[in-house]
């Protein structure tokens, strides 16, 4: 069995795995506060707060994805088969997440007629029209997406606390910084 | 902001128009003289982009009305106005609209509407002229030039031209809006007046 508790994840990947737990926490935290607020200042700054970071997580995302391609994850600890299985399915779930959200929020901006600028500089363009109804529908979408990929994130949370509490195989520290 | 910008530039192009039709009526068809421009309201466009945090947000009022009066033969003695009424603001969100509508931003329960006179006609040649005149929004009367040029096609003839307007001297965004950080000061105004009765120029 390759379980070799040393077979450490890449510095790189440790660094774009807290990065992205940072991000996508704020995220979904500002988008859940923020959907029920009257218009106001502090509404359309957590707005494009939100579409800031949205972008970011979705950058972030393609870098991580292509670096994963690139550099192969350490094999699995030892573990019952369908745990692995289940294991691999909640992470690939999560990578289609990290897309899906972002990219269904871009779309409900554009077709809400408030497009993204990223930080306030870059204009991203809008690849759907300007479109009340399908405004809607993007954002029961959005929503929708962004609560499984909270599901599937406490999926991941708790398989890895049941690793590191239950198993005490040493698979978390895999993933934490630290010495080598 | 938006609404007074577009209101001046309506104006303006009215006078313009006003000023070109008579004249060109006084050499071409006499009787011309008698017929009083009128605006085409269904051709006719006044809008205007707004920035929120670096994004743009275009607006438009579904309602103004131009009035015209001008001497052919001295383009520069013409006058124009123009009336824009607030509550036909629209960003194309009911909700968005409804908030337009509050103290802070048009108050146009209290101030339904904003109003352009021009006071001077400047022709520059071409088809371009300059309208200077005030724009009264929200009680704030502020002096502003317009530009704008003409084109004619069949008996329509068209006005139009853009402005920036400084939305705070109006007082549109007051209080936790006047932040020019979340919503900048200057407002991009656009207008498209097209009216009949305008003289060949």
């Amino acid at each position: 069995m390759p379980s070799h508790p040393s077979a450490r994840h890449h510095g790189l990947t440790i660094f774009l795995h807290w990065l992205l737990a940072l991000a996508i926490v704020g995220a979904f935290g500002m988008g859940l506060y923020m959907s029920d607020l009257p218009l106001s200042p502090t509404r359309l700054k957590l707005f494009n707060w939100h579409k800031w970071a949205g972008m970011t997580i979705l950058a972030l995302s393609a870098l991580r994805l292509l670096w994963r391609l690139a550099k192969r994850a350490p094999a699995d600890l030892a573990m019952p088969a369908w745990q692995a299985r289940a294991a691999h399915a909640v992470h690939f779930l999560l990578y289609l997440c990290f897309f899906a959200v972002p990219l269904s929020g871009w779309a409900y901006s554009s077709a809400a007629g408030f497009p993204i600028v990223w930080f306030g500089v870059l204009p991203l363009p809008d690849f759907v029209p300007v479109d009340k109804l399908l405004a809607e529908t993007l954002k029961e979408r959005h929503e929708q997406l962004a609560w499984l990929l909270a599901l599937l994130v406490l999926a991941h949370v708790a398989g890895a606390l049941k690793h590191q509490w239950i198993d005490r195989d040493g698979l978390l520290q895999r993933m934490l910084p630290g010495p080598r | 902001m938006k609404a007074i910008f577009s209101t001046t530039l309506i104006a303006l192009a009215s006078a313009a128009l006003l000023v070109q039709g008579p004249a060109c009526a006084a050499t071409a068809k006499p009787a011309a003289t008698a017929t009083a421009p009128q605006l085409l309201a269904a051709q006719s466009e006044l809008g205007f982009t707004s920035k929120q945090m670096g994004v743009p947000v275009d607006g438009r009022f579904k309602r103004f009305d131009a009035q015209l009066s001008v001497d052919p033969k001295k383009p520069e003695a013409g006058k124009v106005s123009f009336n824009i009424e607030l509550a036909s603001v629209s960003l194309g969100d009911p909700a968005l609209d409804a908030e337009l509508a509050k103290p802070v931003w048009f108050d146009s329960k209290k101030l339904p509407q904003a109003s352009f006179q021009s006071s001077a006609i400047k022709a520059l040649g071409g088809g371009r002229f300059e309208v200077a005149g005030k724009l009264n929004i929200k009680g704030q009367a502020r002096d502003v030039v317009v530009p704008l040029s003409l084109a004619q096609a069949g008996t329509t003839t068209t006005a139009s031209g853009g402005f920036v307007l400084k939305r705070l001297e109006f007082k549109i965004g007051d209080g936790e809006w006047a932040d020019t950080s979340m919503v900048a000061n200057d407002v991009q105004v656009k207008f498209k007046l097209a009216f009949s009765g305008v003289a060949p120029l």
